[in-house]
């Protein structure tokens, strides 16, 4: 049982909930993954650590609402339990001194970009961020990313604030102009996917956290596979940082629709649910 | 002892007929009623030397367990049982009895072994059923507060777990996963196994004092070493060997590919058998095709069946002589219906254009010269290329040891397969106060072989300790 401490709607689909795990903030780096299973009908779905305090005891996600399993943590409230929380998972992010490092975050990751950019910002790096969101209203963190960013980039698909346009403008634009050590990028596939192809030509190394579909999360079962550089990785135990221009983007994208059926029946299901008895959780 | 008349008539198990099982999740076997259950405790003739129990790995006292039972001394029956076995519902429904304790009984000779199995589980139902049968405290003489941790919650740990609580040891159980019982959870189906059957036993070694800790990925939560740190005196790793073989094919990473581990994960587990009740997904469409010939091949394919798919098929790649499966699940699988593709071996799987599994390609294979396991060798027959048509793949090869332990442990000296390197009477490992045993010592094994294991390493962690 873990208790939630915080719940925070940082947009009307994207909250925050701060857990008590002492066992897991103890150990927790940047680029690490828990896995959260609530009631005996759950699913146990991976979301990365976006923050630690280890003198608490406390562990901080950050999620998106997408479908059933999502929608069910979002009516979690402080004062609920979460049956299961287990972690650190996977490899934490590789943080070195590299000079100046660009992050690259879309929607739900700026979060998780977070403990990265302070890490980096640490081992005495520069680092500039890039935060990409559809539009206005959905811009959160601006503040807290902007306090490890000795530079930061807003973009906004409609330009309703910040640059218009995608992350990848402004990470053309500094990888033409100035000497880049590495890339971290992070966010839907898509915009993983299109950072790697725009950083490849300039040859910089570039650090994606892929987020296949999991179980366990411990290596034990292989859904997790993902193909980087020819060979297959398991994501929760290699992973999830791979090196974004090794990664098979197709398979990874074809990979994740894998259930898209069963996901529609199973939120189907739930929402109508919610509608129909009027409450919901 | 008197001479007795010899009754080689086995008193057959009661099962589910075999065309309605292969569309539930209920067990297939029945258990024997008490009449039948006595019948066949009749045919025992409490040898003066019980071979039986030599092949038994926890020698469980076998003739007396029986005689207990055809009395109808029910908690008799129960006692001597279970000051062997501490799982002995699990044991009597999944030992390979045909190759252990029923193989060495005298009836064996004449081909109609005493069903050991079938009577221990009739036992151990009873007891499980049966309230107010005294439940073993936990001892009250703690052993000077030395505490023991335990690595995974499979047999090998629950029986480690359960001994050295009975000695009096403070024992903390930790587990990767949201529940306790390993493979028994989430590897073996509830058509073989109940999964409340496992639940209970756990519950009875958590009635024993054993502290059990879920949802703790040692390696990663915490290190072996840090348990030290923490207070442990010792540490018994028993966290099975779980990570998955593939093929090493083209087109295995195509959805609707599957390997055992998750498929049956997903299905016993997690339950996607109730899907869409149950959140999480599993996939089987009309055709599925299983990888493999051991019981986890079998397993596969009968999960397959009840969930719908119209046609399964075990593509093994040398003949029915080596399967390595059980007999009675092989047969209870081809009695419901699965189709055995004999010398038979997958070269590559083909896609539907959109990324899911379509067919799989293979080469018809022939037996060739004994290899270094003793079995023929199987040897592609080229030009034999054919495609079966699927819409699901499951590949049951077996499983190897996950690293995540041995490599957050320094000095944990491993074998060439990976497997932690033990040795085999006391289970202690190359560092002092770290004893392992089950899958993760052998390789993929038995349920009652791992449980052995975890009682000599029991055994020897109290030695240890004691001289300590
Ligand atoms: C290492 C890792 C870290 C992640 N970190 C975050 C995070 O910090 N914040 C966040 O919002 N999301 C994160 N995700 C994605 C998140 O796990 C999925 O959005 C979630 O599992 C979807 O579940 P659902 O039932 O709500 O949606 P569904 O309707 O089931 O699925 C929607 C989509 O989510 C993906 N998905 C479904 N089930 C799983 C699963 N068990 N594991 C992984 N992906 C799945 C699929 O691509 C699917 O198409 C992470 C994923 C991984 C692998
Ligand atoms: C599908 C299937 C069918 C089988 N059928 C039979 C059968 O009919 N008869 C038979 O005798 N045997 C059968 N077996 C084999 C048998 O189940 C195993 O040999 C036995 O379970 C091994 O026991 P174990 O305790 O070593 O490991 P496991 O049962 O694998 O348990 C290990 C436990 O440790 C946990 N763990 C792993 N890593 C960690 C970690 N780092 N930290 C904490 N916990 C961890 C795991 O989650 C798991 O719960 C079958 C196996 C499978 C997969
Ligand atoms: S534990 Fe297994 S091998 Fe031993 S007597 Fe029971 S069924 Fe036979
Ligand atoms: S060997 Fe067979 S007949 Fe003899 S005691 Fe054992 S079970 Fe009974
Ligand atoms: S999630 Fe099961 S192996 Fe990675």
């Amino acid at each position: 049982m873990y208790r939630i401490l915080e719940r925070e709607d940082l947009t009307p689909t994207i909250h925050l909930l701060k857990i008590e795990a002492p066992r897991v903030a103890r150990k927790a780096q940047a680029g690490q993954f828990v896995i959260l299973h609530h009631g005996e009908e759950g699913e146990r779905i991976p979301l990365t650590i976006a923050d630690w305090d280890r003198a608490e005891g406390t562990v901080t996600v950050v999620f998106m609402e997408v479908g059933t399993s999502t929608r069910k943590f979002a009516q979690f409230k402080a004062g609920d339990v979460v049956d299961d929380f287990v972690g650190p998972l996977g490899k934490p992010t590789e943080i070195e001194n590299y000079g100046t490092v660009v992050c690259v975050a879309g929607g739900f990751a700026i979060a998780t970009i977070v403990p990265i950019a302070r890490a980096m910002k640490a081992a005495g790096n520069r680092v500039i961020s890039i935060m990409g969101f559809r539009t206005k209203d959905l811009v959160f963190w601006e503040d807290r990313l902007g306090q490890f960013s000795d530079e930061l980039i807003v973009t906004t698909d409609d330009g309703s604030y910040g640059r218009k346009g995608l992350v990848t403008e402004p990470l053309t634009e500094l990888l033409k102009t100035r000497d880049i050590g590495r890339v971290i990028a992070i966010g839907p596939t898509i915009m993983m996917k299109f950072s790697a192809l725009t950083s490849k030509p300039f040859g910089v190394k570039t650090i994606v956290s892929l987020n296949p579909i999991m179980v366990d999360g411990t290596g034990m079962c292989g859904a997790c596979r993902v193909e980087v550089g020819g060979e297959t990785k398991l994501a929760c135990v290699d992973g999830p940082d791979f090196d974004a221009h090794l990664v098979d983007w197709d398979l990874l994208i074809s990979r994740q629709r894998a259930y898209l059926d069963q996901e529609k029946t199973s939120d189907e299901r739930r929402q109508h649910h919610c509608s129909g008895g009027g409450h919901c959780g | 002892m008197a001479k007795k008349e010899l009754n080689l008539n086995r008193v057959s198990m009661p099962k589910q007929d075999p065309q309605e099982r292969a569309r539930n999740f209920g067990e297939v076997s029945l258990g024997y009623s008490k009449a039948q259950a006595i019948a066949e405790a009749d045919r025992c003739l409490q040898c003066l030397k019980p071979t039986c129990k030599d092949g038994c790995p926890v020698n469980v006292d076998i003739p007396e367990f029986i005689k207990a039972l055809r009395e109808d001394d029910m908690p008799e029956a129960v006692r001597a049982l279970k000051a062997k076995n501490s799982l002995p519902a699990v044991c009597g429904r999944v030992c390979p009895q045909e190759q252990q304790c029923e193989k060495l009984c005298v009836l064996a000779r004449k081909g109609a072994p005493v069903a050991i199995g079938r009577l221990e589980r009739y036992v151990a139902d009873w007891d499980l059923a049966t309230e107010g049968t005294p439940e073993p405290q936990a001892a009250t003489a703690v052993r000077g507060r030395k505490r023991i941790a335990v690595v995974g919650a499979g047999p090998a740990g629950l029986t480690c777990a359960s001994d050295l609580a009975k000695m009096g040891y403070g024992v903390t159980m930790f587990e990767a996963l949201h529940t306790a019982g390993g493979v028994l959870k989430y590897g073996i189906p509830e058509f073989r196994l109940p999964k409340n059957i496992v639940q209970a036993e756990v519950d009875y070694v958590k009635s024993l004092g054993v502290e059990l800790v879920l949802d703790n990925v040692v390696g990663r939560t915490e290190l072996v070493d840090e348990l030290f740190e923490e207070g442990f005196d010792a540490v018994f790793l028993s966290p099975g060997a779980g990570a998955p073989m593939f093929l090493n094919i083209p087109g295995e990473n195509l959805n609707n590919v599957y390997s055992a581990n998750e498929f049956l994960t997903r299905v016993n587990l997690m339950k996607a058998y109730l899907f869409p009740q149950y959140d999480t997904p599993v996939k089987v469409g009309r055709r599925v095709a299983v990888f493999g010939g051991g019981n986890v091949a079998m397993d596969s394919s009968r999960c397959a069946l009840r969930l719908g798919a119209e046609e399964v098929y075990i593509v093994y790649r040398r003949s029915e002589a080596e399967l390595p499966a059980r007999e009675e699940e092989r047969e209870n699988a081809k009695e419901e219906g699965v189709i055995f593709k004999l010398l038979t071996n997958p070269k590559r799987l083909l896609d539907d254009g959109q990324g899911n599994v379509r067919a799989v390609e293979c080469y018809e294979m022939e037996l060739g010269e004994p290899d270094e396991s003793g079995r023929r060798r199987p040897i592609v027959k080229p030009g034999t290329e054919f495609e079966i048509e699927i819409d699901t793949a499951i590949i049951a090869l077996g499983t190897r040891p996950n690293p995540v332990i041995p490599s957050t442990t320094p000095g944990l000296e491993l074998t060439r397969q990976g497997t932690i390197a033990t040795d085999v009477a006391t289970g202690r490992t190359s560092r002092e106060g770290i004893w392992c045993g089950g899958d993760m010592a052998t390789g993929a094994a038995t349920v009652i072989d791992a449980m052995g294991a975890g009682r000599r390493a029991a055994t020897d962690i109290d030695r240890y300790l004691r001289q300590k």
